[in-house]
């Protein structure tokens, strides 16, 4: 009773407000409670589910292994599965500080090397699949995967770029970077889609996942430049003045002394930046790739399951969810650290 | 020779550079014009005086039909997202202050509740929630015949939101609602999903702005015997805002970026304008270049006015 004073109705507009909150959550929380949980059907069939009250998560039951695995062929499904695990694996792996030494780059390229193997096939007996067929859960980690990593030497090279004092340089840099951050990650999608084949030569053709992936490449490396030249700026100029002191030259004087503590320093910023790019893979449903999000939007496309949109587009914010607290509870645990 | 002197190395980086910049931009422009030439494509902005033949589902403010030209398509859809940009900025603005001083409050309710809100909201893609919005109100809401009133003259169906206006009052007539003011179940959607989730960002920042002003401030108003909410606008606000306008700033730029979603859930902007423009013209290069360059003016635009109002709030 006393904390309920104290933390609840500490004076009349704040008891006021909160008997609007309560009243609000008893209208609300009850019959949602009812719809997703109580009366819900989990029966994977679309006759029950219409005749039903409440949410119809049969739905999920019957397409989820569509929704994580897309079109893959089905009998293969263990391929792409384990291929997921081995990539969050790595994920998982590599936030741990200790591990964070020259040979966790070699780790990663093993690690690859198999989702390669495992997603391809063409190897060992595995039968050939061809990355049109790729889809739902692991895109969406490629994309993210191979985007931030790529944009990752480009975005060192841009925010250096843009504190140097060579004019010609740093005006290149600033307008990229700029310019890429100025127009919707959209517009460089279905650049990547459309121009894309107009800017090669003739004869030469990539396909819609690479293109997809480099225009999420370029863009992400704008905002990773942005970034790691946050951490740049926030180290102390001293540093700078001591390399300089020891008369080391630019590259060994960047690479041995500034962008180790810049990185270090740029950690959080750059973990969050790496949840926006996840959250932003999304955009490619666009262009036409079968991401998670597509897939589950591809399943309310069946006659017998239109109309579950609401259902579908819970469970796929669930797994987003999931995905994006974990990395945001690791970034946050650096800010306690410090 | 050159590269035995610093001044030396530096005009030889900035010539290769220059030079690397051009090498590219010739590369790629004499591929895109051999490519237009073996395709047949006429390049140039002709193509936005003809006819454009197809219609568009709603336009904030200019008339528009089939018969009028291309040009006049995509301003209709520069002013869709104008609107719903303008809108949005307003209501996400609102939405999120108010989160933000829940998420500080010394209520436990609205503590938790308001931390829940951002941390679920900001770890959802928005593409996500523009679709869960518009499948909640084009499945979840009853038709027109069984249309919510929650106020005497707005109706909520499955067709969208009616209002009453001065002149008139929304009726039901044959299978939906004629007069008032409506709002399309496309702009419904991408306006709550925008407001939702930009709103969740800018109650971090306003709660970051708020924390970022010492304690003591706070205090010594007090000891000054002003009421709490006379410290809260004349010595925290003003001194917060100087803290919240720069990311503030980065928010509405965003907001009005994924506007340009719009396109995923059939909402007239001027990226689904466009896009429906290079489909029909086979113009790629041309609409791209007019989706880019529209959202660098407004960007550019937003960040000198915000510029602007931060010189003036500023510490002098």
């Amino acid at each position: 009773m006393k904390w309920a004073r104290a933390n609840l109705f500490g004076s009349w507009p704040e008891t006021l407000a909160m008997l609007g909150i309560l009243w609000l959550l008893w209208k609300t929380l009850p019959p949602f409670i009812d719809w997703a949980f109580l009366d819900a059907i989990w029966k994977p069939d679309s006759k029950t589910c219409r005749a039903g009250e409440g949410a119809c998560w049969g739905f999920i039951v019957e397409k989820y292994r569509f929704i994580l695995f897309g079109t893959y062929p089905y009998e293969l499904h263990w391929r792409p599965a384990l291929a997921t695990v081995i990539l969050i694996g790595l994920w998982v792996f590599s936030a741990f500080r200790a591990f964070w030494k020259p040979w966790l780059a070699l780790v990663w390229v093993l690690g690859l090397s198999v989702i390669g193997l495992l997603m391809w096939g063409g190897l060992f007996g595995l039968r050939y699949v061809e990355n049109e067929r790729w889809g739902g859960l692991i895109l969406t980690l490629l994309l993210t995967t191979f985007g931030i990593a790529l944009a990752f030497p480009l975005g060192i090279a841009l925010a250096l770029g843009r504190r140097s004092d060579m004019p010609v340089i740093r005006g290149l840099s600033v307008g990229y970077i700029e310019l890429i951050r100025g127009v919707p990650l959209i517009s460089l999608l279905f650049m990547a889609s459309v121009m894309l084949p107009l800017f090669l030569p003739a004869g030469v053709t990539i396909d819609k996942l690479l293109r997809a992936q480099i225009a999420i490449i370029l863009f992400a490396a704008a905002y990773l430049a942005e970034v790691i030249r946050g951490g740049l700026q926030a180290i102390p100029k001293g540093q700078y003045d001591a390399a300089h002191a020891l008369a080391l030259p630019f590259w060994r004087r960047t690479g041995l002394i500034i962008l180790p503590q810049a990185l270090r320093i740029a950690v959080p910023a750059l973990v969050n930046n790496f949840i926006a790019l996840f959250k932003d893979t999304s955009l490619v449903l666009i262009i036409g790739l079968f991401d998670l999000l597509s897939t589950v939007k591809i399943s309310l496309n069946e006659p017998a399951w239109t109309g579950f949109g609401v259902e579908a587009y819970l469970f796929a914010s669930l797994v987003y969810f999931v995905f994006c607290a974990a990395l945001s509870k690791y970034s946050k645990s650096f800010e306690v650290r410090r | 020779m050159v590269w035995r002197s610093a001044k030396g190395r530096r005009i030889a980086y900035q010539a290769a550079a220059i030079g690397a910049a051009l090498a590219v931009a010739w590369f790629l422009i004499s591929n895109t014009m051999a490519n237009l030439e073996e395709r047949r494509i006429a390049s140039g902005f002709g193509f936005l005086a003809r006819e454009s033949g197809f219609e568009i589902g709603e336009s904030a403010f200019l008339r528009y039909s089939a018969a009028d030209s291309y040009l006049r398509a995509l301003l209709v859809g520069l002013s869709n997202t104008l609107a719903v940009a303008i809108i949005g900025i307003v209501l996400a603005t609102g939405l999120g202050a108010a989160i933000g001083l829940s998420r500080l409050s010394k209520n436990f309710l609205l503590r938790t509740l308001s931390a829940w809100y951002i941390e679920f909201i900001r770890n959802v893609p928005l593409l996500v929630q523009l679709f869960f919005w518009y499948a909640v109100i084009t499945e979840g809401m009853p038709g027109p015949r069984e249309a919510l009133s929650p106020l005497p003259g707005v109706f909520l169906s499955n067709r969208g939101i009616f209002f009453p206006t001065l002149s008139s009052v929304p009726e039901l007539q044959g299978f939906n609602f004629v007069g008032g003011m409506a709002v399309s179940p496309e702009f419904a959607a991408l306006l709550i999903g925008l407001t939702i989730y930009t709103a969740a960002f800018i109650a971090e920042i306003v709660r970051a702005g708020i924390l970022a002003v010492d304690r003591g401030q706070g205090e010594a108003a007090h000891a000054l015997g002003l009421s709490r909410a006379q410290t809260t606008r004349l010595i925290i606000l003003p001194q917060a805002l100087r803290v919240i306008i720069p990311p503030m700033t980065s928010q509405y730029l965003n907001l009005t970026k994924n506007s340009s979603l719009a396109v995923a859930i059939g909402y007239p902007d001027l990226v689904s304008i466009a896009n429906t423009t290079m489909n029909q013209t086979g113009q790629a290069i041309e609409g791209i270049a007019i989706i880019m360059a529209v959202y660098l003016t407004i960007s550019l635009s937003i960040s000198a006015f915000m510029n602007w109002y931060n010189a003036r709030v500023a510490l002098r």
